[in-house]
């Protein structure tokens, strides 16, 4: 949190403007063959929407079957009756599930966050006139495009009992090796391979980029706390996506060349894959949310007009949690028969990150606290995700608890809690991040009525959508089931009408997108004012193709 | 800040109209329509988890999420750009970072507490009087008494015409329940035979997964006859929502009736009985079988060591 904008000699901004746009490369080798980190945060966040309009719409498929009771959409002869085959039956709910898991982690959230915001603005916050490896930066995006299209593919072709992988995004086996023997499961073991490569490759440039790329004055105790998130975030991949490489290669041996690794007739375990996936997948919520607490943090300072608050307990808090996230695994896993002294150890581990995630919570409203807060766009999406986050967050204290958890795990009490951690953790902080960075992104404003329009109608909408998940958890509805007992119909069709109003939220966000490109109005170096202080703020809106020639010395260490 | 706030108070409006709706009726053995709280318990391990949840958890989240609205309702009130023009340009205050980072350790120390008494209790199980065997199969359970001598019976789902037919509740009902008596410890082995399963019946607080290689076990003592229901919990394939377990509660003679009437060929009962080793696994402090225990089904205590279960 440096770098007042005064502090800042940047008379060599000028000259960057008026050479960058003249160098543009032509349409293909410029979007192909993109080595220049801002062209390939777009690709990415163009990529992010697409995936997430695909995941979206499998949800929305889910809650169609779920808004009653009885089977309405996975009929046997197909989706709705129609398309025979594709999603067809109980097992397209199951495949249509595991798909929308698949697609919103590693195709929406992550590519929005680390490989979008992430390489649109970590350079241009610390001073850095690019990427530290621009060709990997570029098989990065595109390995994750070759991802996609294999975890599509598998929708399509035979996955054992049907069209596509059935065994939901845990990929547990035996269900995912002698439960779905086609080829749809291992078209989404290569799919997970390649967004695995693809992650670990961009890990390896953002943590370069960091440590060697700051600009003169930039220390790391004067870095954004956004690049702070990028960083632990980008670490936790680097430790936790080989261990998750390592598990479905065993799967993928066993699947097809003669392997025991997790068959227990032949002296493997099935337990053995969920400790190693959990080993992966519970750093990897984390990555989820990190960088949205740094997007949150930038926003909050930035409205409020005022320092974030405990600038160093918020970096290191979000140190601890990447840490405490290695820890963890095994809550994942309560019910599997655990010894009872490995259970406790886990509910204690676990209840230990309530504490950091506490001190970001609380140093959010401290940095607000004070402040003269302007409730644009990002503000109002910060505000939301900080009180939604919390209440995702306290649930998760209570599924920590194994006792506890006897009775809530694997019902949609826990889809509740993700949901509130990532459909409005996660994706509240993507939308903050994207509102904030709109004009510096595109170069045109966006509309504030739609904007917040668009907020209020999601704020409503998952809501009303996740709530009620928490009445049918308790109530022991389990998840991914196509149909359910009569007593679940009333939450579940009060839950299905949450998603009609975010889908009209959605579309509200469409709208604003198209208006802000048919009115053009022009954008601002700096639309937000005295509280953005960060170094992307001092560039022209689009910043010029290539930015920093002349690198900026940071003098001042406002915090 | 209103339109925050009118949402905030509406929800919890939503909680409270719904919980005095639902919870003076709440079913036993079975989720209730529109109810919004844990099922109630009928045995002691759940009567401690809703303890711990309505009176320790929620208490406390529900008092956290308050406060942390009430801490964003003031920023927004008193903070926003008209009420305050001027921002401050504080960021520190080492005394009330201290004390959020302390205070949330007493909290969660003082839930731990808790928590783990009753994780413990789980896993303390009283010296059983009965054991079961359940198998979970793609899609329906299996159901054995090995002390009973009755061999393994299937329990498949029951079709929607047979539930309407049967007043049972659809994907809730099989066709062959699990029966065991009231007041007896059930010890309840859990395995699975083609992919991982999980026994979960929500009124007892059960939750076990249903493990292909291995013997999960788990425990509970129904208070009340009834009968209550379960579903399997675990993501298991295309027909995972058809598979409910059913659980029929009923008196010791009942039992003893129906274990007769299952039962392939009269047992040895004799040697059975003065076999069984005063109690591997537990102190036989209750190995007393119940007074009504037909003669033909003597309660034997301990059966196979606990140690080849794990």
């Amino acid at each position: 949190m440096a770098t007042a904008a005064s502090d800042i000699d940047h008379g060599h901004d000028d000259h960057d403007d008026g050479h960058g746009y003249a160098h543009t490369p032509p349409f293909f080798v410029r979007w192909l063959f993109s080595t220049n980190h801002k062209d390939i945060g777009t690709l990415y966040i163009l990529f992010a929407i697409l995936a997430g309009i695909i995941g979206g719409t499998l949800s929305g498929l889910i809650r169609w079957e779920l808004a009653e009771p009885g089977i309405q959409v996975f009929q046997d002869s197909g989706l709705f009756g129609h398309f025979k085959g594709f999603l067809a039956g109980h097992q397209g709910y199951e495949v249509a599930a595991t798909a929308h898991g698949l697609i919103m982690i590693f195709f929406m959230v992550m590519p929005a966050m680390i490989g979008g915001f992430g390489n649109w603005f970590v350079p241009l916050m610390i001073g850095a006139p690019d990427m530290a490896f621009p060709r990997m930066n570029n098989i990065s995006f595109w390995l994750l495009v070759a991802s996609f299209a294999l975890l599509c593919t598998s929708l399509f072709v035979d996955g054992g009992p049907g069209p596509g992988f059935d065994g939901g995004w845990t990929l547990y086996p035996p269900l995912s090796t002698t439960g779905n023997t086609g080829p749809a499961m291992d078209f989404a073991i290569l799919s997970i391979h390649l967004a695995g490569a693809s992650s670990i490759l961009g890990a390896i440039n953002f943590i370069t980029t960091i440590f060697n790329m700051r600009a003169p004055g930039m220390t790391l105790h004067r870095m954004p706390l956004f690049v702070w998130s990028i960083l632990v975030t980008v670490f936790l991949l680097l430790l936790s996506l080989p261990v998750l490489a390592g598990a479905i290669t065993m799967l993928l041996t066993d699947r097809n060349f003669g392997t025991h690794f997790f068959d227990p007739s032949n002296g493997g375990d099935p337990l053995m894959f969920q400790h190693l996936f959990w080993f992966f997948g519970h750093p990897e919520v984390y990555i989820l949310i990190l960088p949205g607490f740094g997007i949150i943090s930038q926003v909050v300072s930035t409205f409020s007009k005022k320092p974030v608050f405990g600038y160093l307990a918020m970096a290191y808090a979000m140190v601890a949690i990447g840490f405490l996230g290695f820890i963890v695994w095994a809550h994942h896993m309560y019910a599997v028969g655990m010894n009872v002294n490995l259970q406790a150890y886990f509910v204690a581990a676990t209840m230990i990150i309530a504490v950091p995630t506490g001190i970001k919570v609380f140093s959010w409203i401290a940095t607000m606290w004070g402040g003269s807060i302007e409730f644009k766009t990002p503000m109002l999406f910060a505000v939301g995700f900080i009180f939604l986050f919390t209440i995702g967050g306290l649930t998760g204290v209570v599924l920590a608890n194994a006792g506890i958890d006897y009775s809530l795990h694997d019902t949609y009490y826990v889809i509740a809690h993700f949901h509130y951690v990532l459909s409005m953790g996660a994706v509240f902080s993507i939308f903050a991040g994207f509102y904030y960075w709109f004009e510096k992104m595109w170069g045109v404003k966006y509309n504030e009525f739609l904007g917040s329009l668009h907020f209020w109608l999601m704020f409503v909408g998952v809501n009303t959508i996740f709530f009620p998940q928490h009445f049918l958890g308790l109530q022991g509805m389990p998840r991914r089931t196509v149909d359910y007992p009569l007593a679940f119909a009333y939450w579940n069709h009060i839950s299905s009408i949450g998603f009609a109003i975010t889908t009209v939220g959605m579309a509200v966000w469409a709208i604003l997108l198209i208006e802000a490109a048919v009115r053009h109005r022009k954008a601002e170096a700096n639309p937000w004012g005295e509280g953005a202080t960060t170094l992307e703020w001092t560039l022209s809106s689009p910043p010029p193709f290539h930015q920093f020639s002349e690198l900026p010395h940071i003098h001042a260490d406002v915090h | 800040m209103r339109r925050l706030q009118s949402v905030a108070f509406g929800l919890i409006a939503l909680c409270l109209g719904a919980a005095g709706s639902a919870r003076a009726e709440d079913l036993l053995g079975q989720p209730t329509p529109g109810a919004i709280d844990l099922q109630p318990g009928a045995s002691i391990l759940k009567h401690q988890a809703i303890f711990f949840h309505n009176w320790i958890l929620m208490p406390i989240i529900t008092a956290i999420a308050v406060f942390v609205l009430v801490l964003l309702a003031i920023c927004i009130v008193r903070f926003n750009k008209r009420a305050n023009p001027v921002p401050a340009r504080w960021s520190h205050n080492t005394y009330i970072e201290v004390l959020w980072t302390a205070l949330p350790v007493l909290i969660l120390t003082f839930i731990a507490i808790f928590s783990f008494k009753l994780l413990f209790a789980y896993h303390d199980m009283p010296p059983p009087d009965l054991t079961v065997k359940a198998t979970g199969y793609q899609w329906y359970w299996g159901y054995e008494y090995p002390d009973q001598k009755i061999p393994e019976y299937d329990s498949n789902v029951l079709t929607e015409d047979a539930a309407k037919a049967a007043g049972e509740p659809y994907l809730l009902a099989a066709d062959n329940a699990l029966v065991v008596p009231v007041d007896k410890t059930v010890r309840v082995l859990v395995t699975g035979a083609d992919v991982i399963h999980d026994f979960g019946v929500p009124a007892f607080g059960l939750k076990i997964d249903a493990v292909p290689g291995r013997m999960n076990e788990t425990w509970f003592k129904a208070e009340k006859i009834g009968t209550y229901y379960g579903q399997c919990d675990q993501l298991c394939g295309v027909n995972h929502a058809y598979m409910p377990i059913m659980i029929k509660v009923v008196s010791q003679s009942d039992f003893n009736t129906w274990v007769a009437s299952k039962a392939p060929a009269p047992a040895p009962a004799a040697p059975a009985a003065s076999s069984a080793p005063a109690a591997s696994s537990a102190p036989a402090a209750s190995s007393a079988p119940a007074a009504s225990s037909a003669p033909a089904q003597p309660q034997k205590v301990a059966q196979a060591p606990t140690a080849a279960l794990r």
